[in-house]
């Protein structure tokens, strides 16, 4: 099981049309543009990358929220188009807002109630809500049933929403920022019932975050975004001791220790501006800011995936 | 310990109650409703039944005290009609001649709710005689001698009915053209809005003039009742589906929108379920402020002639009395205003009750305990 791929991207492209008026059309937002990766089943990993550079995107274009203008995602080999109903039972999403992601207007009960309806639950319902709130530790379940979400704290709605996603028992967790909204005083406990569940269920995760200190809770491999690309992926020990990449250099250089453990201090944004998805950089995007810069072929060419060691991926010309 | 969860009813419902104008409204709405919907039976007459002898009578008073000044069941004195000085017709009392009010006695006869056929009024004199002096008419009589209390009561279902009826037909296709346009966007969006600026570009006035010309003056009072709600819904649907269409551009865009898409649910679902329920504080509110807009739409409409018309009655057609001899008609017979003072309740008890809702319906809202 270990080994088997579960889901595949494959050269992935996200465009956002930008519309000015009835008729102008200002420009192509090119929120994913050429991302690729297998996960295995069971595996969990993270995406980390600065605000805007397309994580949420990627995120919605792989759970079918929004099509892909180019390439394609294959969930056990299956490619995601046309009805996607099949698809829908196996994955779970949890969104960056708990109380955003809440429709308001419907208690606990109704909440876990819709993806039962909807996906045609066979099996006790009642049943399976209070197994899940309870696995999500909304206890006692009484005293929750039927609270709006409004009458929660943050960290129940984040419970909540989890539920939400585990109730129909998916192979495949999106998790998009899920503590970056939440009181610090919470985001651990969150983080840990994630990681719990993800052990226990042998669940798949994708785990969005911007804050590197909290990726040790998802521990196999780092996946580092710029401007609508994955332009590294390494396994988490791997990324941090040796960091190839010049923008991921940066991110880390404010990070004296490399355990993750103790990474704290994430420096969000390495010196320059963060790069324009509607006209992005030629070359590679990275190259206006890049202190490494290859002239004459980082502006001009954009770099291709190299692996410097095994299992470690990087789009930089520098490993040519 | 525990407490007990409180459903999002019971929530709205406390939240209402603590408004104080709008509990008021809502009261008075009610009393409204139930007077106008027993009608025929509380109105001592018919709606339509003349008493030329006391065109224009002034409202009848009733006595508590006998001429002797002890307390006595209620009663009316004989009314007299004399000419005065000018030559117009006047009443007085003739304190010679006592009628007693009595309770559940036999009147015209009229159908209750509009079904059973029965002649019992809640209250009257008993006098058969079109021309008996013993007549009771609480908020005076109109120009050939109608009661004018009866014909508020009667009327009154009209106007309240038209309000409520042309709403859920405007409002039901103000959910689904505007929930449409703002959730799929593009060329339906594009199509539905042309067609709101083309329903919204007829002139109105004219076109409702243009109708009654049109239709036959014959037409049966039940068929006009029912094209006023339609002609008044058709019309009126336009501008709460543009706002709906705005409300659902942002919804669509929430999160939870997302979260149910994430997990299957149709479109038609996301609609209803989902996202509706969002707009229903804007629903509430633009019904509530909508029902005194319909209300004195059919009032105009009633005044201009077309809609309801004599003997059939509404608040608005019993407006109409005053286009003849406006001036004249004020001065010398006030109590002809008494169903516009009705017109401004309902309009004003609609609108705090619609306030009150909209706060009580507001999710946002502290929660009341
Ligand atoms: N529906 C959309 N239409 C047009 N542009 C969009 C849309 N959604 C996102 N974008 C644009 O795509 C880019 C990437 O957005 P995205 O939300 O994926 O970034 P993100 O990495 O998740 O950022 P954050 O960390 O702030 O959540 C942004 O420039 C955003 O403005
Ligand atoms: S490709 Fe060139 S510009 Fe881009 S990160 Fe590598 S060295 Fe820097
Ligand atoms: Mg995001």
């Amino acid at each position: 099981m270990q080994d088997q791929i579960l889901v595949s991207v494959k050269d992935l492209h996200t465009h956002f049309e930008l519309r000015r008026g009835v008729f102008g059309r200002a420009g192509i937002v090119r929120a994913v543009d050429g991302v690729s990766f297998e996960l295995r089943h069971g595996e969990a990993i993270a995406v980390v990358g600065e605000s805007g550079c397309g994580k949420s995107t990627l995120a919605r274009t792989i759970l079918g929220l929004y099509r892909p203008t180019k390439g394609q995602v294959l969930f056990e080999g299956r490619p995601l188009d046309g009805d996607l109903r099949w698809y829908r039972a196996q994955i779970g999403y949890v969104q960056q807002d708990p109380y955003g992601a809440l429709p308001p207007f419907m208690d606990v009960h109704r909440i876990l109630t819709e993806p039962l309806v909807i996906n045609n639950f066979q099996g006790d319902r009642e049943r399976r809500i209070r197994e899940v709130l309870e696995e999500v530790k909304l206890t006692p379940v009484e005293d929750f049933l039927y609270k709006f979400p409004h009458q929660l704290s943050g960290g129940q709605q984040q419970r909540l929403v989890i539920a939400r996603a585990m109730i129909l028992r998916p192979k495949f967790i999106v998790a998009d920022e899920p503590v970056s909204m939440l009181d610090a005083s919470v985001r651990v406990e969150i983080l840990e019932l994630l990681r719990a569940l993800q052990r226990s269920h042998d669940l798949t995760v994708i785990y969005i975050t911007h804050d590197l200190s909290t990726v040790r809770y998802f521990a196999e491999r780092i996946f580092v975004m710029y401007a609508g690309k994955l332009i590294e992926k390494a396994p988490v020990q791997q990324l941090l001791k040796d960091p190839k990449h010049p923008y991921t250099q940066a991110l880390l250089a404010a990070i004296p220790d490399p355990d993750p453990a103790n990474a704290k201090t994430f420096k969000k944004v390495p010196p320059g501006e963060p790069p324009s998805l509607v006209n992005p950089p030629s070359g590679c995007r990275f190259h206006p800011r890049c202190p490494a810069f290859i002239a004459g072929l980082c502006d001009k060419e954009t770099p291709p995936e190299f692996e410097p060691s095994p299992g470690h991926f990087v789009e930089c010309w520098l490993y040519r | 310990m525990t407490e007990r969860p409180v459903s999002q009813g019971q929530l709205i419902w406390r939240r209402f109650r603590r408004h104080k104008l709008g509990t008021l409204g809502g009261i008075i709405i009610v009393i409204l409703m139930v007077l106008t919907l027993f009608a025929h039976f509380i109105a001592p007459y018919d709606y339509a039944t003349q008493r030329r002898r006391f065109a224009y009578a002034p409202p009848t008073k009733i006595h508590f005290f006998d001429k002797e000044g002890r307390l006595s069941w209620p009663f009316v004195y004989g009314i007299q009609r004399e000419r005065d000085p000018r030559g117009r017709w006047i009443y007085r009392e003739n304190t010679d001649q006592v009628y007693p009010i009595k309770l559940f006695v036999k009147g015209d006869p009229y159908k209750l709710f509009w079904l059973i056929p029965t002649d019992i009024h809640l209250f009257g004199t008993g006098e058969r005689d079109l021309n008996s002096p013993g007549q009771i008419f609480l908020f005076g009589t109109d120009d050939v001698g109608r009661d004018l209390f009866s014909r508020t009561l009667i009327g009154g279902w009209v106007s309240l009915s038209i309000g409520p009826l042309a709403l859920a037909i405007s409002l039901t296709l103000a959910i689904v053209f505007g929930g449409i346009s703002g959730y799929f966007g593009g060329g339906w969006d594009n199509f539905i809005q042309r067609m709101i600026e083309v329903l919204n570009s007829f002139p109105g006035l004219p076109l409702l003039l243009a109708l009654a010309a049109i239709l036959p003056p014959g037409l049966p009072p039940a068929i006009s009742f029912l094209l006023i709600i339609m002609i008044l819904s058709i019309l009126g649907w336009g501008g709460t589906a543009r706002a709906l269409r705005g409300l659902f551009l942002v919804l669509r865009e929430q999160e939870f929108a997302l979260a149910a898409k994430a997990m299957g649910a149709s479109n038609a679902r996301i609609i209803f379920k989902h996202l509706l329920p969002n707009t229903l504080s804007y629903l509430i509110v633009s019904a509530t402020l909508g029902i005194p807009g319909l209300i004195l739409a059919e009032a105009s409409l009633s005044f201009l002639g077309f809609g309801i018309r004599d003997p059939m009655t509404s608040w608005g057609q019993l407006l109409n009395q005053f286009t003849d001899s406006t001036i004249t008609n004020l001065t010398y017979h006030p109590w002809l205003m008494i169903p516009g003072f009705f017109i401004i309740v309902a309009v004003l008890a609609f609108n705090f009750m619609g306030d009150a809702l909209r706060d009580a319906t507001d999710p946002f809202s502290v929660q009341g305990r």
